[in-house]
């Protein structure tokens, strides 16, 4: 009777996640407050049903009565996190708030059967920390609405991200051979998911005082010095991620092509440059190119990946039929491919464009704001999120050389949730911001 | 904020849209890739050794069976009253090396449909009722291209000679028999198993002989190098002469032809038929050996074959300056060339084809317990190893091995055949492996055979006959 409740369901849980992603589509084509506010309740019922019925194939797998409380709490917190966005904030993009829910629901669902079967407290953590983050970063719509000497300071950007950088380059844990995180107590932080937020309002602040050639050395010396300190402590992803951001923001604050293709030159030239130097890059690469020759040491990792994806199929194999726990790393970086594997590849392509759908929202965003400092961050922050999701994705499925950087909102891990939450609440400040003036001159 | 600074760039909007379309048409590629990945490589992943997931599936799924082209079962799980669960071969060891085995590792087909008898596709409503029992659901029955008159005809023909029998249909690439020999019964596989390890490697009684058995072709071969003397010279091909007194001598060396009979004043196709060494190995001296080489890789020397089955690579190690013993040599099939018994077969039924070669395969469709197709797999185009015309002359020269050569086991009135025999040398003071390699009706290719006895001696009589038994009761059978 179980594995009849799981398969029922599991097709269940894709319908609704498809329907789900439909509507986060259909939502731009609409022109009516009113159509949009009824496409978004139909996500929040979607959603609601995807995690009602996982957690009833949760509970009937592990028969644990915590699992019925830990839902309960987790549902409580979707209620108030989607509703008391609304309560504060008039104004709030309905469509950001229920894409953070959905993705953190994916991520719940996932971590929780993942720690079932570890026996590890993942899941817990993470929602302590999503809570956490959740009511603390909320009252960054309001900074932004009232605070604006943020363009004012720069440096303070800048050179605080820098000295960040490089105490984890000079004291940082090493884990799976990258410098990532400083360590309190027993609190590890990792500061390079704050500091690419911090970057993206230097450059903003930057090219907001001006773009003469002269500002615009200055702040790619600092921009490289940045990029420079990562590939030091040997985080690959994150100097990509750095990278890239920091091309397309020059090219978007000055219109200037020529500036776009040198960096992509350099860009291009510093990756071949790096895959001859430095030996940790050059297995990256060869991992990537063909796993299948060192399946049981550097090939490992995507090859459990691949396995986990390719059996699961375009159905997947259901919540506990499958082998996650194989692939190592599979609750931080790895996670897509668990969801793939047990949730179905349709499922997966659907988490691929709800994470396409939140940077289209984020451009929008960025085209409407008509100060150059506000467009900017925003738009720099959509390129941060974006360039991490095709990283991490790209990664797990072969489809680029793994990086090791992980899935925002769904991977496990303190850092990356609250610094995605960061995010993702200046960009609905600045929403809201552009609203509440709207709003100011229709009356 | 209420003083912002205008925005005074109107492109930096255009701009914004630029990038976010680059990301879009990236995102595309990556979901692209994603599906390609499902549709096209997965398959070959699921069924890597490494991936541990298939072993979980049978908790939940009683592994199909495997069945013959006309739905008699070649392998069936047994389940005894306790739920215990065993693999039954009814036609014992008949299918060995082909079915394979699923025990002590997997196998032949028990390998290659490993994923699809270990899925279900019964319908919803049966699988809800199996639930309720508590039973597991039936797997997949896997319907191979395999005839079993055909196996048996070659089974019985081969008798107990070590070696290795296949045939196959040339227009579609259909495998219609394979028999490797020694064999063992796998019912006995684990009973078995301690002798099976640890016998002789001559023996080799786990190795499929028919795809992973490597021979020096032998006169087989003769078909490459006129194939080159063809491609060399396509109008007058034939135009080569050659007399033999028996043996060739070039400088210190000599080529002998099988028992050094005489073949006297030789053209090129009597040279063909007779299976003239010393007129081929003259021949070699005169051609391209660049081109000859390019010829090879062509016609997959040194490639991976287009076969799913595990095999063994054929060599060919010619270059384009070799010294003239080398050339000698390789140019009647001895030396350094190795080649495998389904190669030979491929080559064979590319000629068959009008040139193209269909990739050989062994499942037709897949079904689910009650026969209902789930998956059905079309015959696949390799590609063109030669022209249609090359394939033409080719025949016409294996027509005459029959008619008036060393193949006369294969004349008949019901059909006229076309092959090549081989003896391959391969040890000094051993008997030559008897190779034969050929397809019929010659004018209307229905079934394409090639034969391998080891130390069997000579091809035409000891080879040739195998075939006449596998075409005999497939055409006359049918």
């Amino acid at each position: 009777m179980t594995n009849l409740i799981i398969d029922v369901s599991k097709y269940l849980i894709i319908l609704l996640m498809a329907c789900y992603t439909y509507f986060n589509f259909r939502f731009f084509s609409y022109k009516e407050p009113e159509e949009k506010k009824a496409v978004c309740g139909r996500q929040n019922q979607a959603m609601f049903l995807i995690h009602l019925l996982a957690f009833l194939v949760i509970y009937l797998k592990t028969e644990k009565p915590e699992m019925i409380a830990f839902y309960l709490v987790q549902a409580a917190f979707f209620i108030c996190y989607i509703w008391g966005f609304r309560l504060l904030y008039r104004n709030v993009s309905r469509l950001l708030v229920n894409n953070t829910a959905m993705l953190l629901c994916v991520g719940f669902i996932m971590l929780t059967r993942l720690s079932a079967e570890k026996d590890r407290a993942w899941a817990v953590r993470q929602f302590i920390f999503v809570v956490a983050a959740a009511v603390l970063t909320w009252i960054i719509p309001y900074v932004i609405d009232r605070v604006w000497q943020l363009a004012k300071v720069p440096w303070l950007y800048g050179l605080g991200g820098l000295i960040l950088l490089a105490a984890v380059w000079i004291g940082g844990n090493t884990s799976y051979g990258a410098q990532l995180s400083l360590a309190f107590g027993d609190i590890s932080f990792q500061p390079s998911e704050f500091v690419k937020i911090s970057f993206v309002f230097f450059v903003a602040a930057m090219f907001y005082q001006s773009v003469s050639f002269r500002n615009v050395c200055l702040t790619t010396a600092v921009a490289a010095a940045h990029v420079l300190v990562l590939v030091a402590s040997r985080d690959l992803g994150g100097a990509l991620i750095f990278f890239a951001t920091y091309i397309f923001m020059l090219f978007v604050a000055t219109s200037n092509w020529l500036y776009l293709g040198a960096g992509v030159l350099c860009g291009s030239a510093a990756s071949v440059l790096a895959c001859r130097l430095f030996s940790h890059v050059r297995v990256r690469v060869e991992a990537w190119l063909n796993p299948w020759a060192d399946i049981d040491n550097r090939g490992y990792q995507i090859t459990q990946s691949l396995f986990a994806i390719g059996t699961g199929g375009w159905f997947g194999l259901g919540l506990f039929q499958g082998m996650p726990g194989n692939i190592p790393v599979v609750e931080k970086d790895f996670i897509f491919a668990a969801i793939s594997e047990e949730m179905g590849g349709i499922f997966a392509v659907c988490v691929v464009l709800i994470c396409l759908g939140c940077f289209i929202q984020f451009m929008m965003i960025a085209g409407k704001m008509q100060a150059a400092f506000y467009k900017l961050i925003a738009f720099g922050l959509g390129m941060v999120y974006i360039v991490q999701v095709l990283l991490n994705i790209g990664g797990v499925t072969k489809f680029i050389p793994s990086t090791g950087v992980t899935l925002p909102f769904v991977s496990y891990g303190g850092s990356s949730i609250f610094s995605t939450f960061i995010l993702f609440n200046v960009v609905q400040g600045l929403y809201i911001l552009k609203r509440n003036e709207e709003e100011e001159h229709e009356k | 904020m209420k003083n912002k600074r205008k925005d005074t760039k109107s492109g930096s909007n255009n701009n914004i849209l630029f990038v976010t379309y680059l990301i879009g048409a990236v995102f595309l590629l990556l979901v692209l890739y994603f599906v390609w990945f499902m549709q096209a490589e997965s398959e070959d992943v699921i069924n890597n050794p490494y991936n541990g997931r298939l072993a979980q599936l049978s908790e939940r799924v009683v592994r199909g069976d495997i069945l013959s082209n006309d739905g008699r079962i070649l392998a069936e799980t047994v389940q005894g009253e306790d739920g215990s669960e065993t693999r039954s071969y009814p036609y014992g060891s008949l299918f060995c090396h082909v079915v394979g085995w699923s025990t002590r590792g997997k196998t032949g087909l028990e390998s290659l449909a490993d994923f699809y008898l270990l899925s279900s596709h019964i319908n919803l409503g049966e699988k809800i009722i199996q639930e309720i029992m508590d039973e597991k659901n039936p797997g997949d029955h896997v319907v191979t291209t395999l005839d079993i008159e055909l196996q048996q005809a070659a089974y019985d023909a081969l008798g107990d000679r070590r070696g290795a029998v296949i045939a196959m249909e040339p227009s579609t690439g259909k495998i219609l028999a394979m028999v490797s020999k020694p064999d063992f019964d796998p019912n006995q596989i684990n009973a078995l198993w301690d002798s099976l390890v640890s016998g002789s490697s001559e023996e080799g009684l786990l190795l499929n002989r028919a795809t992973q058995g490597l021979y020096p072709p032998g006169s087989t071969f003769k078909i490459v190098t006129a194939l080159e003397q063809i491609r060399e010279h396509p109008d007058d091909y034939n135009a080569y002469e050659f007399d033999c007194t028996g043996v060739y001598q070039n400088g210190d060396y000599s080529i002998r032809c099988y028992h050094s009979s005489a073949h006297g004043h030789q053209d090129l196709t009597m040279a063909f038929a007779n299976s003239c060494n010393g007129a081929f190995a003259n021949l070699g001296l005169y051609l391209d050996h660049g081109r000859m080489e390019e010829l090879a890789d062509q016609l997959l020397f040194n490639q991976e074959l287009p076969l799913s089955l595990p095999y063994s690579k054929s060599s060919y190690t010619m270059g384009s300056e070799p010294g003239i013993w080398e050339v000698l040599q390789t140019s009647i099939g001895q030396g350094s060339t190795q080649m495998s018994p389904i190669h030979n077969l491929m080559i064979t039924s590319a000629i068959a084809n009008g040139g193209v070669l269909m990739k050989p395969y062994l499942i037709d469709c897949v079904t689910n317990a009650k026969g209902e197709e789930a998956e059905r797999f079309s015959p696949e185009e390799y590609g063109s190893l030669m022209t249609a015309e090359e394939a033409h002359k080719l025949t016409a020269m294996m027509e005459a091995v029959v008619n008036e050569g060393t193949a006369s086991a294969l004349q008949t009135d019901a059909y006229q055949a076309a092959g090549k025999t081989g003896s391959a040398e391969f040890e000094t003071g051993k008997e030559s492996h008897a190779w034969f390699t050929g397809f019929a009706p010659a004018d209307n290719p229905q079934i394409a055979v090639t034969v391998i006895v080891e130390e069997g001696g000579s091809g035409g009589r000891e080879a040739a006959p195998i075939a006449r038994a596998v075409m005999d009761a497939y055409l006359n059978g049918q």
